[in-house]
């Protein structure tokens, strides 16, 4: 009789506690439609701008905006109140940068500096990102390309056009460790066409360490250090090191900092930093950056 | 025992039909405006992906959404909404729990328009506050359609909006729900 009856009995209790299950007015409700599996989500604002200080950032514009950067580097702060800490002296450089991809962009850029025209492109093949399948790291690559459009210095010889020309090559390997800290690795490779003593080697390599360390929401620490492997001029030219803040307001950041170089680009900065922060050599500067959409956001 | 059978598998049946009062959609609108009055530039967004669940028959209601999910027209502003406003990587979701008053009044099974009164929690930002609104409930051939706006007051959230931008950004937002609602089947 009971085996008769048992799969019946089973079927009732089965139909009735699902029945319950279903009925019942869930505290929960979302839970019945299911959760969302995390997605796969890249990971955003590294660095408040997609340079750090001098070198590029792991950072990308969002695509179809454009980034109008003003920079500003001064004279040596030891010069004192004669030359009011350097602030008399500035050296310059406007560039427009454009986002193209949310993983490719472009700039240019013009500098006072040896009136210097330079132009990248920054790509980033991998992107850090959360979720499944998300890798734990940025790594991007930076081809640019300097153009000196100063008369020449020695007009009388036969100068070649192309000696105005000089290259440069980086990757990034980035992560954002965490909401406030950020670090990154650039290795760099550098040709000039031209250089100015046979000693100097044209290819010149160096690695780039930054970082940045939120302080509160719109407020960060940054710095920016290239080690250069070769092509140093011993008590002539040095590494580059820079230290800064980021202050983002609406619409503008403003990067401030004090750091030993003049140039605003990879071959002026790496190549020519002639002043030496053991020996009082720093100087204050700014970027200015401010993003405008151009292509609307969603579409 | 067939019959027995039989009239087992009709109250299963007829239970499983019964249980057809749970409405859902995961793809609902959610509005957000905090445009200042005399703003330039206006600081909106839609989120067109919340997730929204209705119980005729208790007049239960929850809503959940990723602050991510909103986009706005200007990319930085996105950013500094998920950055420094809402913190969406700290915040990863909004959710609401409430509950229709007197849902007796809505025939969910007779088309038409009903205002009702909602009353709930609104969890944004880490914080949850108590949340009132009027809406509609409008039923159409067998489907839902929820609708709403109410407005909240970003300081209660603990959304800090600076001075700085306070000519751009309102310290209130502008919420407006619209969620169309299919009968949820399991």
């Amino acid at each position: 009789m009971l085996k008769k009856h048992l799969f019946p009995l089973i079927f009732l209790f089965v139909t009735l506690f699902s029945n319950r299950i279903i009925a019942q007015p869930a505290d929960d409700l979302l839970s019945l439609v299911g959760e969302d599996k995390p997605k796969k989500e890249f990971v955003k604002n590294a660095f408040k701008s997609t340079k750090v200080i001098n070198g590029h950032s792991m950072e990308f514009l969002s695509a179809g905006t454009m980034d109008f950067r003003i920079l500003h580097r001064f004279g040596l702060l030891d010069q004192g109140y004669k030359n009011f800490f350097g602030l008399d002296q500035a050296s310059m450089r406007m560039a427009f940068d454009f986002g193209l991809l949310p993983n490719l962009m472009a700039g240019i850029g013009r500098s006072t500096y040896k009136k210097e025209v330079d132009g990248f492109i920054k790509y980033a093949p991998i992107r850090q990102a959360t979720g499944t399948k998300g890798l734990p790291l940025t790594i991007a690559i930076v081809s640019g390309m300097t153009w000196n459009t100063a008369p020449w210095p020695d007009p009388t010889i036969h100068n070649y056009n192309t000696s105005r020309l000089a290259y440069y090559f980086q990757g990034i390997f980035g992560r954002k460790f965490s909401e406030s800290l950020s670090l990154q690795l650039s290795p760099t490779l550098l040709h000039r066409n031209i250089v100015a003593l046979n000693t100097t080697p044209n290819d010149e390599y160096s690695i780039g360490f930054a970082g940045r360390y939120k302080v509160t929401k719109r407020m960060a620490i940054t710095w920016d250090y290239f080690y250069r492997i070769n092509g140093r001029e011993k008590n002539v030219t040095f590494d580059p090191i820079s230290i800064g803040i980021d202050i983002e307001t609406g619409g503008h950041v403003f990067q401030l900092h004090v750091s030993n170089c003049v140039g605003m680009n990879e071959r002026a900065f790496l190549d020519e930093t002639t002043s030496n922060w053991l020996k009082g050599g720093i100087r204050f500067g700014f970027n200015l950056s401010r993003v405008f959409q151009l292509k609307s956001h969603n579409e | 025992m067939n019959k027995f059978l039989l009239f087992l598998f009709a109250i299963s049946l007829s239970s499983l039909l019964h249980a057809q009062d749970k409405f859902f959609t995961k793809t609902g609108k959610v509005y957000f405006d905090a445009t200042a009055p005399k703003s330039p530039e206006k600081i909106t967004a839609v989120n067109k992906s919340a997730t929204c669940v209705l119980d005729t028959k208790t007049g239960n209601m929850q809503f959940s959404l990723l602050m991510k999910g909103f986009e706005f027209e200007r990319a930085l502003m996105q950013e500094h909404f998920n950055e420094n406003y809402a913190e969406s990587t700290k915040f990863p979701k909004s959710e609401f729990k409430g509950n229709i008053a007197e849902n007796a009044n809505v025939n969910y099974t007779k088309d038409g328009v009903y205002v009702v009164k909602v009353k709930g929690q609104l969890t944004l930002h880490g914080e949850t506050k108590e949340v009132e609104t009027s809406g509609t409930v409008s039923v159409k051939g067998g489907s839902i359609s929820l609708a709403a706006t109410f407005t909240i007051n970003l300081e209660e959230y603990k959304v800090n909006v600076p001075t700085v931008v306070g000519d751009k950004v309102s310290k209130t937002a502008k919420i407006t729900v619209d969620c169309a609602l299919e009968p949820l089947k399991k």
